[in-house]
């Protein structure tokens, strides 16, 4: 059962077409890779599939309930309701807010606390409040930022900026995840360590997850699957063997006949 | 946590404590029936710099419309007391003026609330100007130009020390809560706070609609305190008077609008035998803080109950080591 249908997926910024006909698929529980030479419109398909631009043409439909529902048209938000998290390439963290707030902010939509129970703090107030805490600070646990709950997260060092980002991404309770370059900027040490922490997220939270990276070495291991775009159009689909070995990929990052 | 622990019960004496001190003052003659009108100023200006603190602080919408939503609460309280002069048309003036307000600003808010920075400043500016011509012009019910007078006084000056409370109350009930964090998200990162499922128009009319009910809140004690009202009073210059209480105590601080409030009331008094040299020493005040700490007198800290007990706790363990 696919979870994710990408159909004839084309937009044009103008004369420009960042993306054209493409296809795509995700299936329940896997780790799919999504790689391309810079500019090959890896973000601007992230970009269409939450919500953030609308596609010229094409479809995008989603698995909810055992029901398919086109995305296109939908807010962002929606469809982070729907059960999409995702990161960002650069950054961006709720930087003046501590640790906390920030996964806390992600757990809002799906807590259903009223403004009105707020502002009268009733009783159950400090129940949704104190069992919201509690869950993200587990959640930070297995990121091991739970002892910098009270940071501010401008204040985190690069590395674990990039970690923050994934658990607030978890936070909103994600059935797909798309991870937008999480191993940009960091050194092969880190990376190894993420690269195992993704692997555990998919397992751990029973996930689908999309992956944008750079870094071969972790594509090549950890996806199941890869899809290749060069200038807006996918070019390869295929296991991990199987992209290695495919010349128009090869052509495409080294150049060449 | 719980609903009775220290935080509350510290932020409870501190407001019951103010109240004594200006209770005492006030019967003791320290502050006469001049200076009285200067601390209801102060009360009136906490209110409204509190909510548009709400607005352009925590949401970050950058509104210049409050004396709009001021001048509803006013006007309707001003109306309604005129006809049922007691503590209930009082309340009852004060509920139709804030239930009122939301209206207007939840449907001035939809669309222009999709404008950002400086088109939704000259957008809510537009709004208040329109409510304050509709009011000029609406000559049978609000009395035109002339404003309305006789307007029984009925909020002493008790009646607007609990009002303002209530309001800090509510905003900071407000922006500490579930809701209020998703609404500081949008400031923070509009397209982040989406991608985590914020509604972030909603959010942001929530809070709009909240300061404007503030607003509203303060026009109406104005009008009941004053007695008389004209249309003037609600000029964009009223919005601006709120604004710089807003950030000469610190955007996205709600101490820091309190703490403003005080010092450019406090301010104002002193400057009153320099005549014309007022407004010029005033001015440079501003300029001065805004040179030497541009994000305001406490920035975006708060100054909190917690934060005074962690100081002193911390004090009191280096003395016993």
């Amino acid at each position: 059962m696919s979870l994710l249908e990408v159909k004839k997926l084309t937009k044009n910024f103008g004369g420009l077409s960042a993306i054209s006909n493409v296809h795509l698929e995700l299936k329940e529980n896997e780790l799919v890779g999504l790689i391309g030479p810079n500019g090959a419109g890896k973000t601007t398909l992230f970009n269409l599939l939450t919500g953030v631009y609308q596609p010229t043409e094409g479809s995008i439909e989603i698995e909810t309930n055992g029901q398919r529902e086109s995305v296109i048209g939908k807010k962002t938000y929606t469809i982070t309701d729907m059960g999409f998290g995702r990161t960002f390439q650069n950054i961006r963290l709720f930087k003046n807010l501590t640790v906390l707030d920030n996964v806390l902010i992600a757990m809002h939509s799906k807590s259903k606390v009223g403004t009105l129970k707020s502002v009268l703090r009733l009783p159950s107030y400090y129940a949704s409040e104190s069992k919201m805490k509690k869950e993200a600070i587990e959640l930070l646990k297995i990121f091991s930022l739970e002892n910098k709950v009270d940071e501010l997260a401008k204040n985190l060092p690069y590395g674990e900026q990039r970690r923050l980002e994934i658990v607030r991404a978890l936070a909103t309770k994600p059935k797909v995840l798309f991870l937008d370059e999480p191993a940009a900027g960091m050194n092969p040490q880190e990376t190894a360590d993420l690269t195992a922490l993704i692997r555990q997220i998919q397992k751990d939270f029973k996930i689908t997850i999309l992956l944008i990276e750079h870094d071969m070495s972790l594509v090549m291991n950890v996806c199941e699957r890869i899809y290749v775009l060069e200038y807006g159009r996918m070019i390869a689909h295929g296991t991990p063997e199987e992209i290695k070995g495919n010349k128009q990929v090869i052509k495409a990052y080294l150049g060449g006949e | 946590m719980k609903l009775i622990n220290k935080t509350t019960i510290g932020w409870l004496v501190v407001a019951i404590a103010g109240f004594l001190v200006l209770q005492l003052a006030v019967t003791t003659g320290i502050i006469s029936a001049y200076y009285e009108i200067t601390l209801v100023t102060i009360l009136i200006n906490i209110i409204l710099a509190v909510g548009l603190n709400l607005i352009i602080g925590f949401s970050g919408q950058f509104s210049l419309g409050h004396a709009g939503f001021m001048a509803i609460g006013a006007y309707t309280a001003g109306i309604i007391t005129k006809y049922f002069p007691t503590y209930t048309g009082l309340f009852l003036g004060i509920l139709a003026g804030v239930i009122l307000t939301s209206i207007v600003a939840l449907i001035v808010g939809i669309p222009t609330l999709r404008l950002k920075g400086d088109y939704l400043a000259i957008a809510t500016l537009g709004v208040a100007e329109i409510i304050r011509i509709v009011i000029v012009n609406m000559q049978s019910v609000t009395n035109g130009a002339a404003g309305l007078s006789g307007i029984p006084y009925l909020s002493k000056w008790p009646l607007i020390y609990v009002f303002t409370v209530l309001t800090i109350l509510l905003v900071a009930n407000y922006t500490q809560s579930s809701p209020g964090r998703a609404t500081i998200a949008i400031r923070e990162d509009e397209i982040a706070a989406e991608s985590m499922g914020v509604n972030t128009t909603k959010y942001k009319t929530i809070a709009f609609i909240l300061g404007a009910a503030t607003a509203a809140i303060g026009g109406a004690l104005h009008a009941s305190y004053f007695s008389v009202i004209r249309p003037g009073d609600f000029t964009f210059n009223k919005s601006v008077d709120v604004l710089i209480i807003v950030v000469f105590g610190g955007i996205g601080s709600i101490t820091g609008s309190v703490v403003a409030a005080i010092l450019l009331g406090f301010l104002n008094v002193f400057l009153q035998p320099f005549g014309a040299l007022r407004m010029i020493i005033y001015a440079l005040a501003l300029i001065g803080i805004m040179i030497f700490k541009p994000s305001g007198l406490l920035g975006n800290k708060e100054f909190t109950v917690s934060g005074l007990l962690r100081l002193f706790n911390r004090k009191s363990a280096q003395g016993e080591g």
